[in-house]
Order: structure tokens, then sequence, then C-alpha cells
């Protein structure tokens, strides 16, 4: 942080008196405002804000929806109904929420493969990508506990069949998987009971998350911010501060992101959802296609395309937990896959067997489908265990530029003396 | 593009501050109104949430049989998830608030839902002209909403036989006046009528 000098200076007598206390102001303003951001990060860096702005809008329609809901099996099916029909605004707040949901995961995989493609989990950002993936891992327990909460037909079988995975550890031995399962449900089989626990874990996971944003950000802010080139900043010319540059470019992003939130909102709130799950939850009746959260999709087909109870659960945790060995399977010394010719190949390979894998999920479990589920499973697995490895050794990279500047100004353009520093800048009016 | 050399002249003073307002002044300052209107508009529906909704705010009223209330006694039913008292008062409680000088009263307004505030609160003006031996009122304290004691006939009425909060010891008189204690104001008396003789109808 040798380019980071703080220019904070607290202009009024409170403003002094509490940065002599607790110096939140000067925290804000230095990692906030005064932070050096790379003067070349592109749209896709916006996401990290959107991200943020999602977990917060969450957490307060959710406070505001749970003023509503009934966490019952007999009241809660009705009090989601009696929130989209009589709570004023209440089918804003339900839109907002469910939509939120979708939107707040198609954020995360942006984020996340622009992390791919950018080598954004490569020394020192290794830790920083192991809270990522554990806040993706939290994400995904809150979504599931979340889609419970309607108690629909497609709430409830999807709670019985994510459960009913812990029961394949049965046959490591016997009656373990039995007992977990009967520990989650709070009987023998799902009911009200499960709902209510779920019920209570929805409304605490998202403030784990919280905190585990903290953390990312401090891991983040640490290390400072990768760039579309992965080179480090390595003169103040490479950087801009964070304002106004970074947030002005954010609010960009954000807004652009939010106009597409809002046409689901507005529009197709239940697009995104199963028509099923308004239908009252029937412990008797299963639907006749069962499919999980778009989101989920391509976990699922990894589930089904492995013929075993044990090996599809095994796999389709692993699918998740490979991510984080990512900076240690990586043996590529460059970052950004901007200049690796050979390993760009397999990244949108990898982004198309993601999305195959997402569409194949969401077909029946037939024979062309589970077909190719296997194939894209395995290319999944081989992306991170060989092609990661052996790439990374075998390629020569592109030549970097010198500097983050020289990637943007080009060669010829000497590093101007200092573009943007912060004071400055900051009264500049063009 | 100008911009591009005034942001590589940014370490010279610029003293553009004086002059007139540029154009990004003008975009800055609809762009931070934009969103501080935006943002106003969009809390409201976070605040509209909490407040009844139309099923709530639906004039709900309901009929009351009041013929097994006999001289003396008294019945409280739930109207709109309130209390309302409704008691068959005696000739001497009767006596008793019309005997009352309304000048004397902590709180001079008959406190009637279907008359105007100023109206005095003199006992007509809080029963029915015709029906004076019933009174219907809203049985919660004025002071911080405690239920007062009265309706049942071992009751304790306070100082002037009407009701007695058990809360904070505010007495009302046979007319539901406040008389001493802490609470201002008079008990509701919601809007009501006699369907006939026998049967209220409130709300």
């Amino acid at each position: 942080m040798a380019l980071h000098a703080s220019t904070y200076e607290p202009k009024t007598r409170f403003g002094k008196w509490m940065d002599e206390r607790l110096p939140i102001g000067r925290l804000m303003h230095t990692q906030f405002v005064d932070f050096p951001t790379p003067r070349n990060l592109n749209y896709w860096w916006t996401f990290g804000g959107i991200l943020t702005f999602f977990l917060v809008a969450q957490i307060v329609t959710g406070v505001v929806l749970a003023m509503h809901y009934q966490p019952s099996a007999a009241e809660a099916f009705d009090s989601v109904e009696a929130i989209r029909r009589d709570v004023n605004y209440g089918w804003l707040m339900r839109n907002l929420h469910a939509v939120g949901a979708s939107m707040f995961f198609l954020a995360a995989y942006i984020h996340i493969f622009r992390g791919l493609y950018y080598g954004s989990y490569k020394s020192p950002r290794e830790v920083l990508w192991i809270i990522g993936v554990l806040i993706f891992l939290t994400m995904m327990a809150t979504a599931f506990m979340g889609y419970s909460l309607p108690w629909g037909q497609m709430s409830f079988w999807a709670v019985t069949v994510i459960t009913n995975l812990f029961s394949s550890l049965d046959s490591i031995y016997k009656g373990l998987g039995t007992a977990i399962v009967e520990w989650l449900w709070g009987g023998y089989a799902v009911s009200g009971v499960t709902l209510n626990r779920f019920y209570s874990l929805h409304y605490l996971l998202p403030f784990v998350i919280a905190g585990l944003v903290g953390l990312h950000l401090w891991a983040l802010h640490l290390v400072g911010q990768n760039s579309p080139t992965g080179l480090d900043i390595k003169t103040p010319a490479d950087a801009v501060p964070m304002h106004p540059y970074a947030t002005s470019k954010d609010a960009v992003g954000m807004f652009a992101f939010l106009i597409l939130f809002a046409w689901f909102v507005f529009f197709l709130p239940d697009y995104l959802g199963h028509p099923d799950n308004y239908t009252p939850a029937n412990p008797m009746v299963t639907p006749p296609h069962i499919v999980p959260e778009w989101y989920f999709l391509p976990y699922y087909a990894i589930l089904r395309a492995i013929p075993s109870k044990l090996f599809g659960v095994i796999a389709m945790f692993s699918s998740i937990a490979v991510l984080f060995f990512v900076p240690w399977l990586d043996t590529s010394r460059v970052r950004s896959t901007k200049y690796r010719p050979i390993y760009r190949w397999f990244f949108w390979l990898f982004v198309f067997t993601c999305l195959a894998l997402g569409y194949l999920g969401s077909k029946p479990p037939e024979e062309t489908y589970v077909f190719w589920a296997r194939i894209f499973t395995a290319y999944y697995f081989a992306h991170f265990l060989i092609v990661l490895p052996i790439v990374g050794l075998l390629e020569k990279p592109r030549p970097l530029p010198g500097s983050i500047t020289e990637a943007v100004l080009g060669k010829g353009a000497a590093a101007p003396p200092a573009p943007a520093r912060a004071t400055a800048a900051a009264k500049v009016k063009v | 593009m100008r911009s591009a050399a005034l942001f590589l002249d940014a370490e010279a003073p610029v003293a553009i501050d004086a002059e007139e307002p540029t154009r990004r002044d003008f975009i800055i300052l609809a762009a931070n109104a934009f969103v501080a209107v935006g943002g106003a508009v969009a809390l409201w529906p976070f605040i509209d949430q909490m407040n009844p909704d139309a099923g709530a705010l639906a004039l709900a009223s309901i009929e009351v049989d009041i013929s097994p209330v006999k001289v003396g006694q008294a019945i409280t039913v739930l109207w709109r998830g309130k209390p309302v008292f409704i008691r068959h008062r005696t000739p001497e409680e009767i006596a008793a608030a019309k005997a009352v000088d309304v000048a004397e009263l902590r709180d001079d307004s008959a406190r009637n839902d279907a008359l105007p505030e100023t109206t005095p609160a003199t006992d007509e003006n809080r029963t029915k002209k015709g029906h004076e031996e019933w009174i219907v009122m809203v049985g919660i304290c004025t002071h911080l909403g405690c239920i007062p004691k009265g309706q049942a006939l071992g009751d304790k009425r306070g100082d002037y036989g009407g009701w007695l909060c058990p809360c904070h010891g505010s007495h009302y008189d046979t007319a539901g006046r406040i008389r001493k204690g802490p609470a201002p104001r008079n008990l509701e008396v919601p809007v009501y009528e006699f369907l006939t003789d026998t049967k209220l109808k409130i709300g």
C-alpha cells in the first residue's frame, strides 16, 4: 500500500474529534474514496458492486417479507399469497426478493467467470478467491432454504430431494445418512418442522454472507484489484482514485443491470420460477417433472449424469469444491487469459460446458440428455484437473505490456505526469 | 476532446469554479437529483407495506343483540380488534352523568365519532336520544391503551362510579368522561345506531 497515502482530512470539529476516537470516516475515505483502482478496469469489474447491492436489497426485502410471512406448514402457502394480493406493495416486495435471488446468482456467475478469465484467483489473491467460493456456497444454501418457504409443490420436493442427498452416506456407514436426514427434517419426513428451521436459517445466513463479504473486501483491499491485463499497479500513473472514477463506472454498470432486474420484476416476475410452485405442498404426490431453479441446473445435471447415488452426490459437491483449488491447479505464470492464446479456447469451452450442463439439467433424465450430461460433466472436471495444470505449463503467453498505463495509452506514450491524483482530480471540472 | 486535456492538466490549479456552470456541473446535478428523487420514491413501498392493508381498512361493522343485558349490567364486544363497552345504565347513573357541569370537565369534547369534535361533552351528546340508558364506547383508556375495569359487577369503578383504569388509575364517570388520573381524553364513542330497540350496529 505504498502507493496509497490517505488524503483524508476531517473538516469539522466533530470530524476531528471522531477521527481520534473511532476513525471510521478515515477508513471509508481511504478504502472507498482514495483507494487506488487500476485505470483500465472494464465493465466486468462492476459486478462486485452490483453483488453488494443485491445482498443489501435481498436483506431489506427479506426483512419486509418476514413481517408478513407465516413459517408453518398450514399457513406458509396462504401467507405468501396474502403478501402478493393483500399486503400494501406486497407484490413488489415478493417479486423483488424472488427475482432478486435470480439476479444475485446471475451477477455472481458473471463475477466468478470474470475472476476465472482474468486469473483473479492467482497469487496473492488465493484467500480472496477462497472467501469468494465460501460466499458462493453460503448463497446456495440460503437460496435453497428460501425456495422452500412458499411451501408449494416445488418447494416441498426440492427440500425432499436435496436433503435426501445426505442419505447417500448410508452406503458408507449403515444408518449414518438416515440419521443425518432425520436430524435435518426433525422427523421421518419433510414437514412443517423442517420448514420452520429452514426459515430460521434463511434469516441467519445472509448475515453470515455479509460477514464473509467484509472479509472478501478486506482481502481485496489489502492486495489491490486485479485488472484486465493481470498486471499490478506499479506507479501512481497506473491507478485512479476509486471515487469518482470506479464509483461512476460502477453506477453505470449497476443501472444497466437494474434495468434488467426491473424488467423481470415488473413484467416477468414468475418467468424464472415454476408454475408447480403455485400448487400447495402435497407430501403424497411428486410433480411429474421436478427441476431446481435455473441457477442450480448445472449441478443437477452433474448429479444425474452419474449412475450411482453416492458418486452422483460426490460429483455434485466436488464441482463446487474444485473451485477452492483453482489457485494451485493453474500453473500459468500469466494471470489474464487475454495473453493466453491456447487457454483462451479452453476457457470459452468451459463457459459453453456450464451453459450446456444448465440446459441438460432442465431436461428430463432420458437417454440422449444423460449421455451429453456425462460428456460435459467429464469436461467440467477435466478443465480444472487436466487443462488448467497442463496448458499453463505448455503454453507460451503473448508478450505482456510493460505496465497498465502502457496497456491503455500505448507504448509510445510516456506515462504522463501523474494524470489523476485524487486531490487534483477531484477539483477538475470539464 | 478538451476533457482529456484538462485531466492531464489536473495538477495545475484549474480555476473554473467561479465561471459559468459547465455541462458537467449540470450532468452531475441532474444525476444526483435523479438518484435522490428515485430513492425517495422507492422508499415509499417499504414504509407503506407496514400500514394496515385494504382488508383491514375495509369498514367492518358488527351487529350486537343487547336484549339479554339487564339494567346495571354491561357487555364487552370486539369490534375492529378493539373492545367496545356497552353498559345498560341505572337511572341513578344517568342522573349522575347528567348532573355534571361540562365546564368542570378535563375534556369538554363529546369524543363522539358521529359528531364534530367541538360538541360539548354532555351526557346527551355521548348517548343516543331515546336510548339514554345505553352507553357505547371504545373500552381503551386514552392514557396508554389499557382496558379500564368497571364492566363486570364486582369490578372497582373508581371515584365517579364509571370505570377505573387499573394501569395508571384514570377514573371515568358513568358517561365515560375522564375525571381524575393521567388520561387526557374521554373514552371514544364509536359510530353506531340502533337497528331496533334491542339490536345495535357498530361501525
